[in-house]
């Protein structure tokens, strides 16, 4: 059995049925790409394995360090060892991106409030950013403003992976980083994944396009389409899919170049 | 009455034969209820001067012949009969630790509180030991000129500059409640800073705590002459026990030519208290008087700061938050009078309601002709933790200047999911990421406390949302 593994995962929204049968397992070490056209149900696959209360499930298991986490909250999750990068990260007002991250790890430590031994030193806290951020190539301009407010795409993009970085998943979900980003901006993300690849990391990178692909070689690739895998293999399938696009498996009308236009 | 001696010769008696600063020795028994009686004698114990005696009587009377309002809060079940008017300190003291209500004990354990300083916050203690901090500010401040004493020490000590202000902001016959107050008042804080002192640290109640001090009925007066700089804060954010249900301050305020007064509150009274509170501040040319204003206990609040733009260039603020648990409902806002031409004002209020609990903003911007060219903008934003609370908004604009600027903004709004599942998303419980967004929404009002009171608010936050304080 794989460290994380997705058994006939079925998921609906408001009623509809969006996940069909979702069977994937993702090892430590692996990265794994899904690719799927607009509506395929490759968001709700991310936001149904983070615990998004406007998802329901329907039926199948997510089995991750002995246990099935569709029953736990998505903190619950998070300190498990899963990641999500959002493909829209929200905006709170009043609350500092160093506060927020500060909070996070805390969480991470097991630190409530209560048991003040738990809780991260400022000298180390600052220590740690200070490192990521240098590894990251990130100048430290954006910490003090509020979580993701008033971020350029880029911005926002950046603070996701600083995050990642910081809180050292097992599991990482990357939900179309690479969407509406200029190519500056896809090759900072895949670098900073890239040097985060490893045996203690199995990364999950969810997108339309094929292009950021380019620059994190996925080990396997799975194509989805209208909520369950079509296709499932290595790396040739992104460049099949650079040439052919989703047209075998859709109706007529959709365009079938990946690597133009954008994520709708 | 017409056999009794001057209430002032009794006072100057009674200081010869037992010294005034010893009133233990003093036989007197509380009472509850109001009659002139009772008014007298609260002047006559503290031996005031006729002309605050026959102020307090006349107040009285207008007191009696107002009626209730019937507009914001229901304050029908105030039963005026049944509530002590005057305590001295050592009958405060008569309750002890282990009477408190237990949902205080926990939030003085959980604020981390001192030991010596929650038996005072809880009325066990009349003196809380920071007289060191007191004497060396004391020091300092009348190096400079600066007057800052209790209410009542105040007109003993400066008796010419009190009458001078007394009253002439906040007249008895405002409202019921500034009548009651004028009838009944002690305690408060004095403070006169003269022309062109600016004082650099924040003023606080807190350094010159006593029991008096923090009465139900106290009295507030600052004078910032010209060109001066005042901030004065009062309360904490530790809730604040009294078995007495009823809390009416009259808190006036002159800002003279070029001064700027800052007057900041933090208030969590215990959740059986009617805190009916009226707070005004004349600002003169060019001056800038700033409200800051926090109210998260009690069970009722009525309290709208309110500035008076007397001559041109008077510049008035009003940043407030009020946070409504269960049972609580919260009607805060700000009066903003524009009196002169080129005045300016801005209210900015801020509410949560969790638990059923209730806010509403109420706010009255009038432009009288004349103030022409004056600008004024309200901004009001609520939000609500659940389905069961409440949160509404009264604005009242009357506007018969020419040429003028209103603004009003409304939002209410709700915890989103989204927010909620992007914080959880990053191991944060949902209890701390509701925590978080509340106090982000707070964030405006938090940044302008002090750091030290920015830090126990955000706590106090805490643990309201944690539902642990009563």
């Amino acid at each position: 059995m794989a460290d994380f593994e997705i058994k006939n995962l079925r998921a609906s929204v408001e009623g509809k049925e969006i996940l069909k049968g979702v069977t994937l397992g993702i090892n430590k070490g692996e990265v794994h790409a899904v690719m799927g056209p607009n509506g395929s149900g490759k968001s709700t696959l991310s936001y149904a394995l983070m615990g998004h209360p406007g998802y329901s499930i329907d039926g199948g298991e997510v089995l991750f360090k002995g246990q099935n986490i569709l029953g736990l909250e998505p903190d619950q999750r998070a300190r498990l060892g899963i990641f999500l990068a959002f493909q829209y990260p929200v905006v709170v007002p009043g609350i500092s991106m160093t506060n927020f991250l500060r909070t996070a790890l805390n969480a991470k430590r097991g630190y409530d409030g209560k048991d003040k031994s738990k809780q991260i030193s400022p000298k180390e806290f600052r220590s740690l950013l200070k490192g990521e951020l240098e590894v990251l190539h990130m100048d430290d301009s954006f910490l003090p403003r509020y979580i993701n407010d008033g971020f350029s795409g880029g911005e926002k993009k950046r603070a996701e992976i600083l995050q990642m970085a910081m809180l050292k998943p097992e599991i990482a979900i990357l939900d179309e980083t690479d969407s509406g980003l200029d190519i500056d901006s896809i090759k900072f993300v895949a670098e900073a994944v890239n040097r985060m690849r490893g045996p203690e990391l199995g990364v999950l990178i969810i997108t339309h396009y094929t292009r950021i692909l380019e620059f994190i070689k996925p080990d396997f690739v799975h194509v989805l389409v209208d909520g369950h895998f079509v296709l499932n293999g290595g790396p040739e399938i992104a460049d099949r899919l650079e040439q052919t696009g989703y047209s075998e498996w859709m109706d007529k009308e959709e365009p079938a170049a990946l690597n133009k236009g954008e994520v709708g | 009455m017409a056999t009794q001696p001057k209430p002032v010769e009794i006072g100057a008696d009674y200081k010869e034969k037992y010294g005034f600063f010893v009133p233990e020795e003093y036989v007197f028994k509380a009472k509850r209820g109001l009659n002139p009686e009772i008014v007298k004698e609260i002047s006559f114990m503290k031996g005031e001067p006729e002309w605050m005696t026959k102020f307090r009587l006349r107040s009285l009377e207008i007191f009696r012949k107002k009626p209730m309002p019937t507009w914001g809060a229901d304050l029908s079940v105030i039963d005026f009969e049944n509530i002590f008017y005057f305590l001295k300190a050592s009958d405060k003291q008569s309750k002890t630790w282990e009477e408190l209500p237990p949902d205080i004990k926990a939030t003085y354990d959980r604020l981390g509180v001192p030991e010596a300083e929650r038996k005072f916050l809880a009325g066990v203690s009349a003196q809380y030991e920071s007289e060191v901090v007191y004497h060396s500010l004391q020091k300092e401040l009348s190096a400079k000129g600066v007057i800052f004493l209790d209410t009542d020490s105040a007109l003993r000590e400066h008796p010419d500059l009190f009458r001078e202000y007394f009253g002439t902001v906040i007249p008895p016959a405002d409202n019921k409640f500034s009548a009651l107050n004028s009838a009944v008042w002690s305690g408060g804080s004095f403070i006169y800073v003269p022309k062109g002192v600016r004082v650099d640290v924040p003023l606080q109640a807190y350094f010159r705590i006593n029991a008096e001090n923090m009465g139900q009925f106290e009295r507030t007066l600052i004078i910032c002459d010209e060109g001066s700089f005042v901030h004065y804060i009062e309360g904490c954010t530790a809730p604040i026990y009294t078995s007495d249900s009823l809390h009416s301050a009259v808190v006036e305020i002159i800002v003279k030519k070029g001064a700027r007064c800052r007057y900041t509150t933090i208030q969590n009274w215990s959740t059986n208290v009617f805190n009916l509170v009226t707070k005004r501040a004349m600002a003169y040319q060019d001056a800038t008087m700033e409200w800051v204003d926090g109210n998260l206990g009690s069970q009722i609040t009525m309290k709208y700061p309110s500035v008076y733009l007397m001559e041109p260039g008077a510049k008035g603020d009003v940043l407030s938050i009020a946070f409504a648990g269960k049972g609580q409902h919260q009607d805060a806002g700000g009066k903003m009078i524009h009196v002169a031409p080129n005045t300016t004002s801005t209210i900015t209020s801020k509410s949560i309601s969790k638990a059923g609990g209730r806010t509403s903003y109420r706010g009255h911007i009038k432009m009288y002709p004349g103030a022409n060219n004056s600008k004024s903008f309200v901004k009001c934003d609520a939000l609500l933790l659940d389905d069961e609370s409440r949160s509404d908004t009264y604005p009242y604009n009357d506007v018969d200047a020419e040429n003028v600027t209103l603004g009003h903004e409304a939002t209410v709004s709700k915890v989103s999911d989204e927010q909620l599942f992007y914080l959880m998303s990053r191991g944060i419980t949902r209890a701390e990421a509701e925590t978080m967004i509340v106090n982000g929404f707070i964030e405006p009002f938090t940044k302008e406390l002090p750091l030290e009171y920015a830090v126990e608010l955000n706590r106090l936050i805490q643990l309201e949302m944690e539902g642990s304080v009563g």
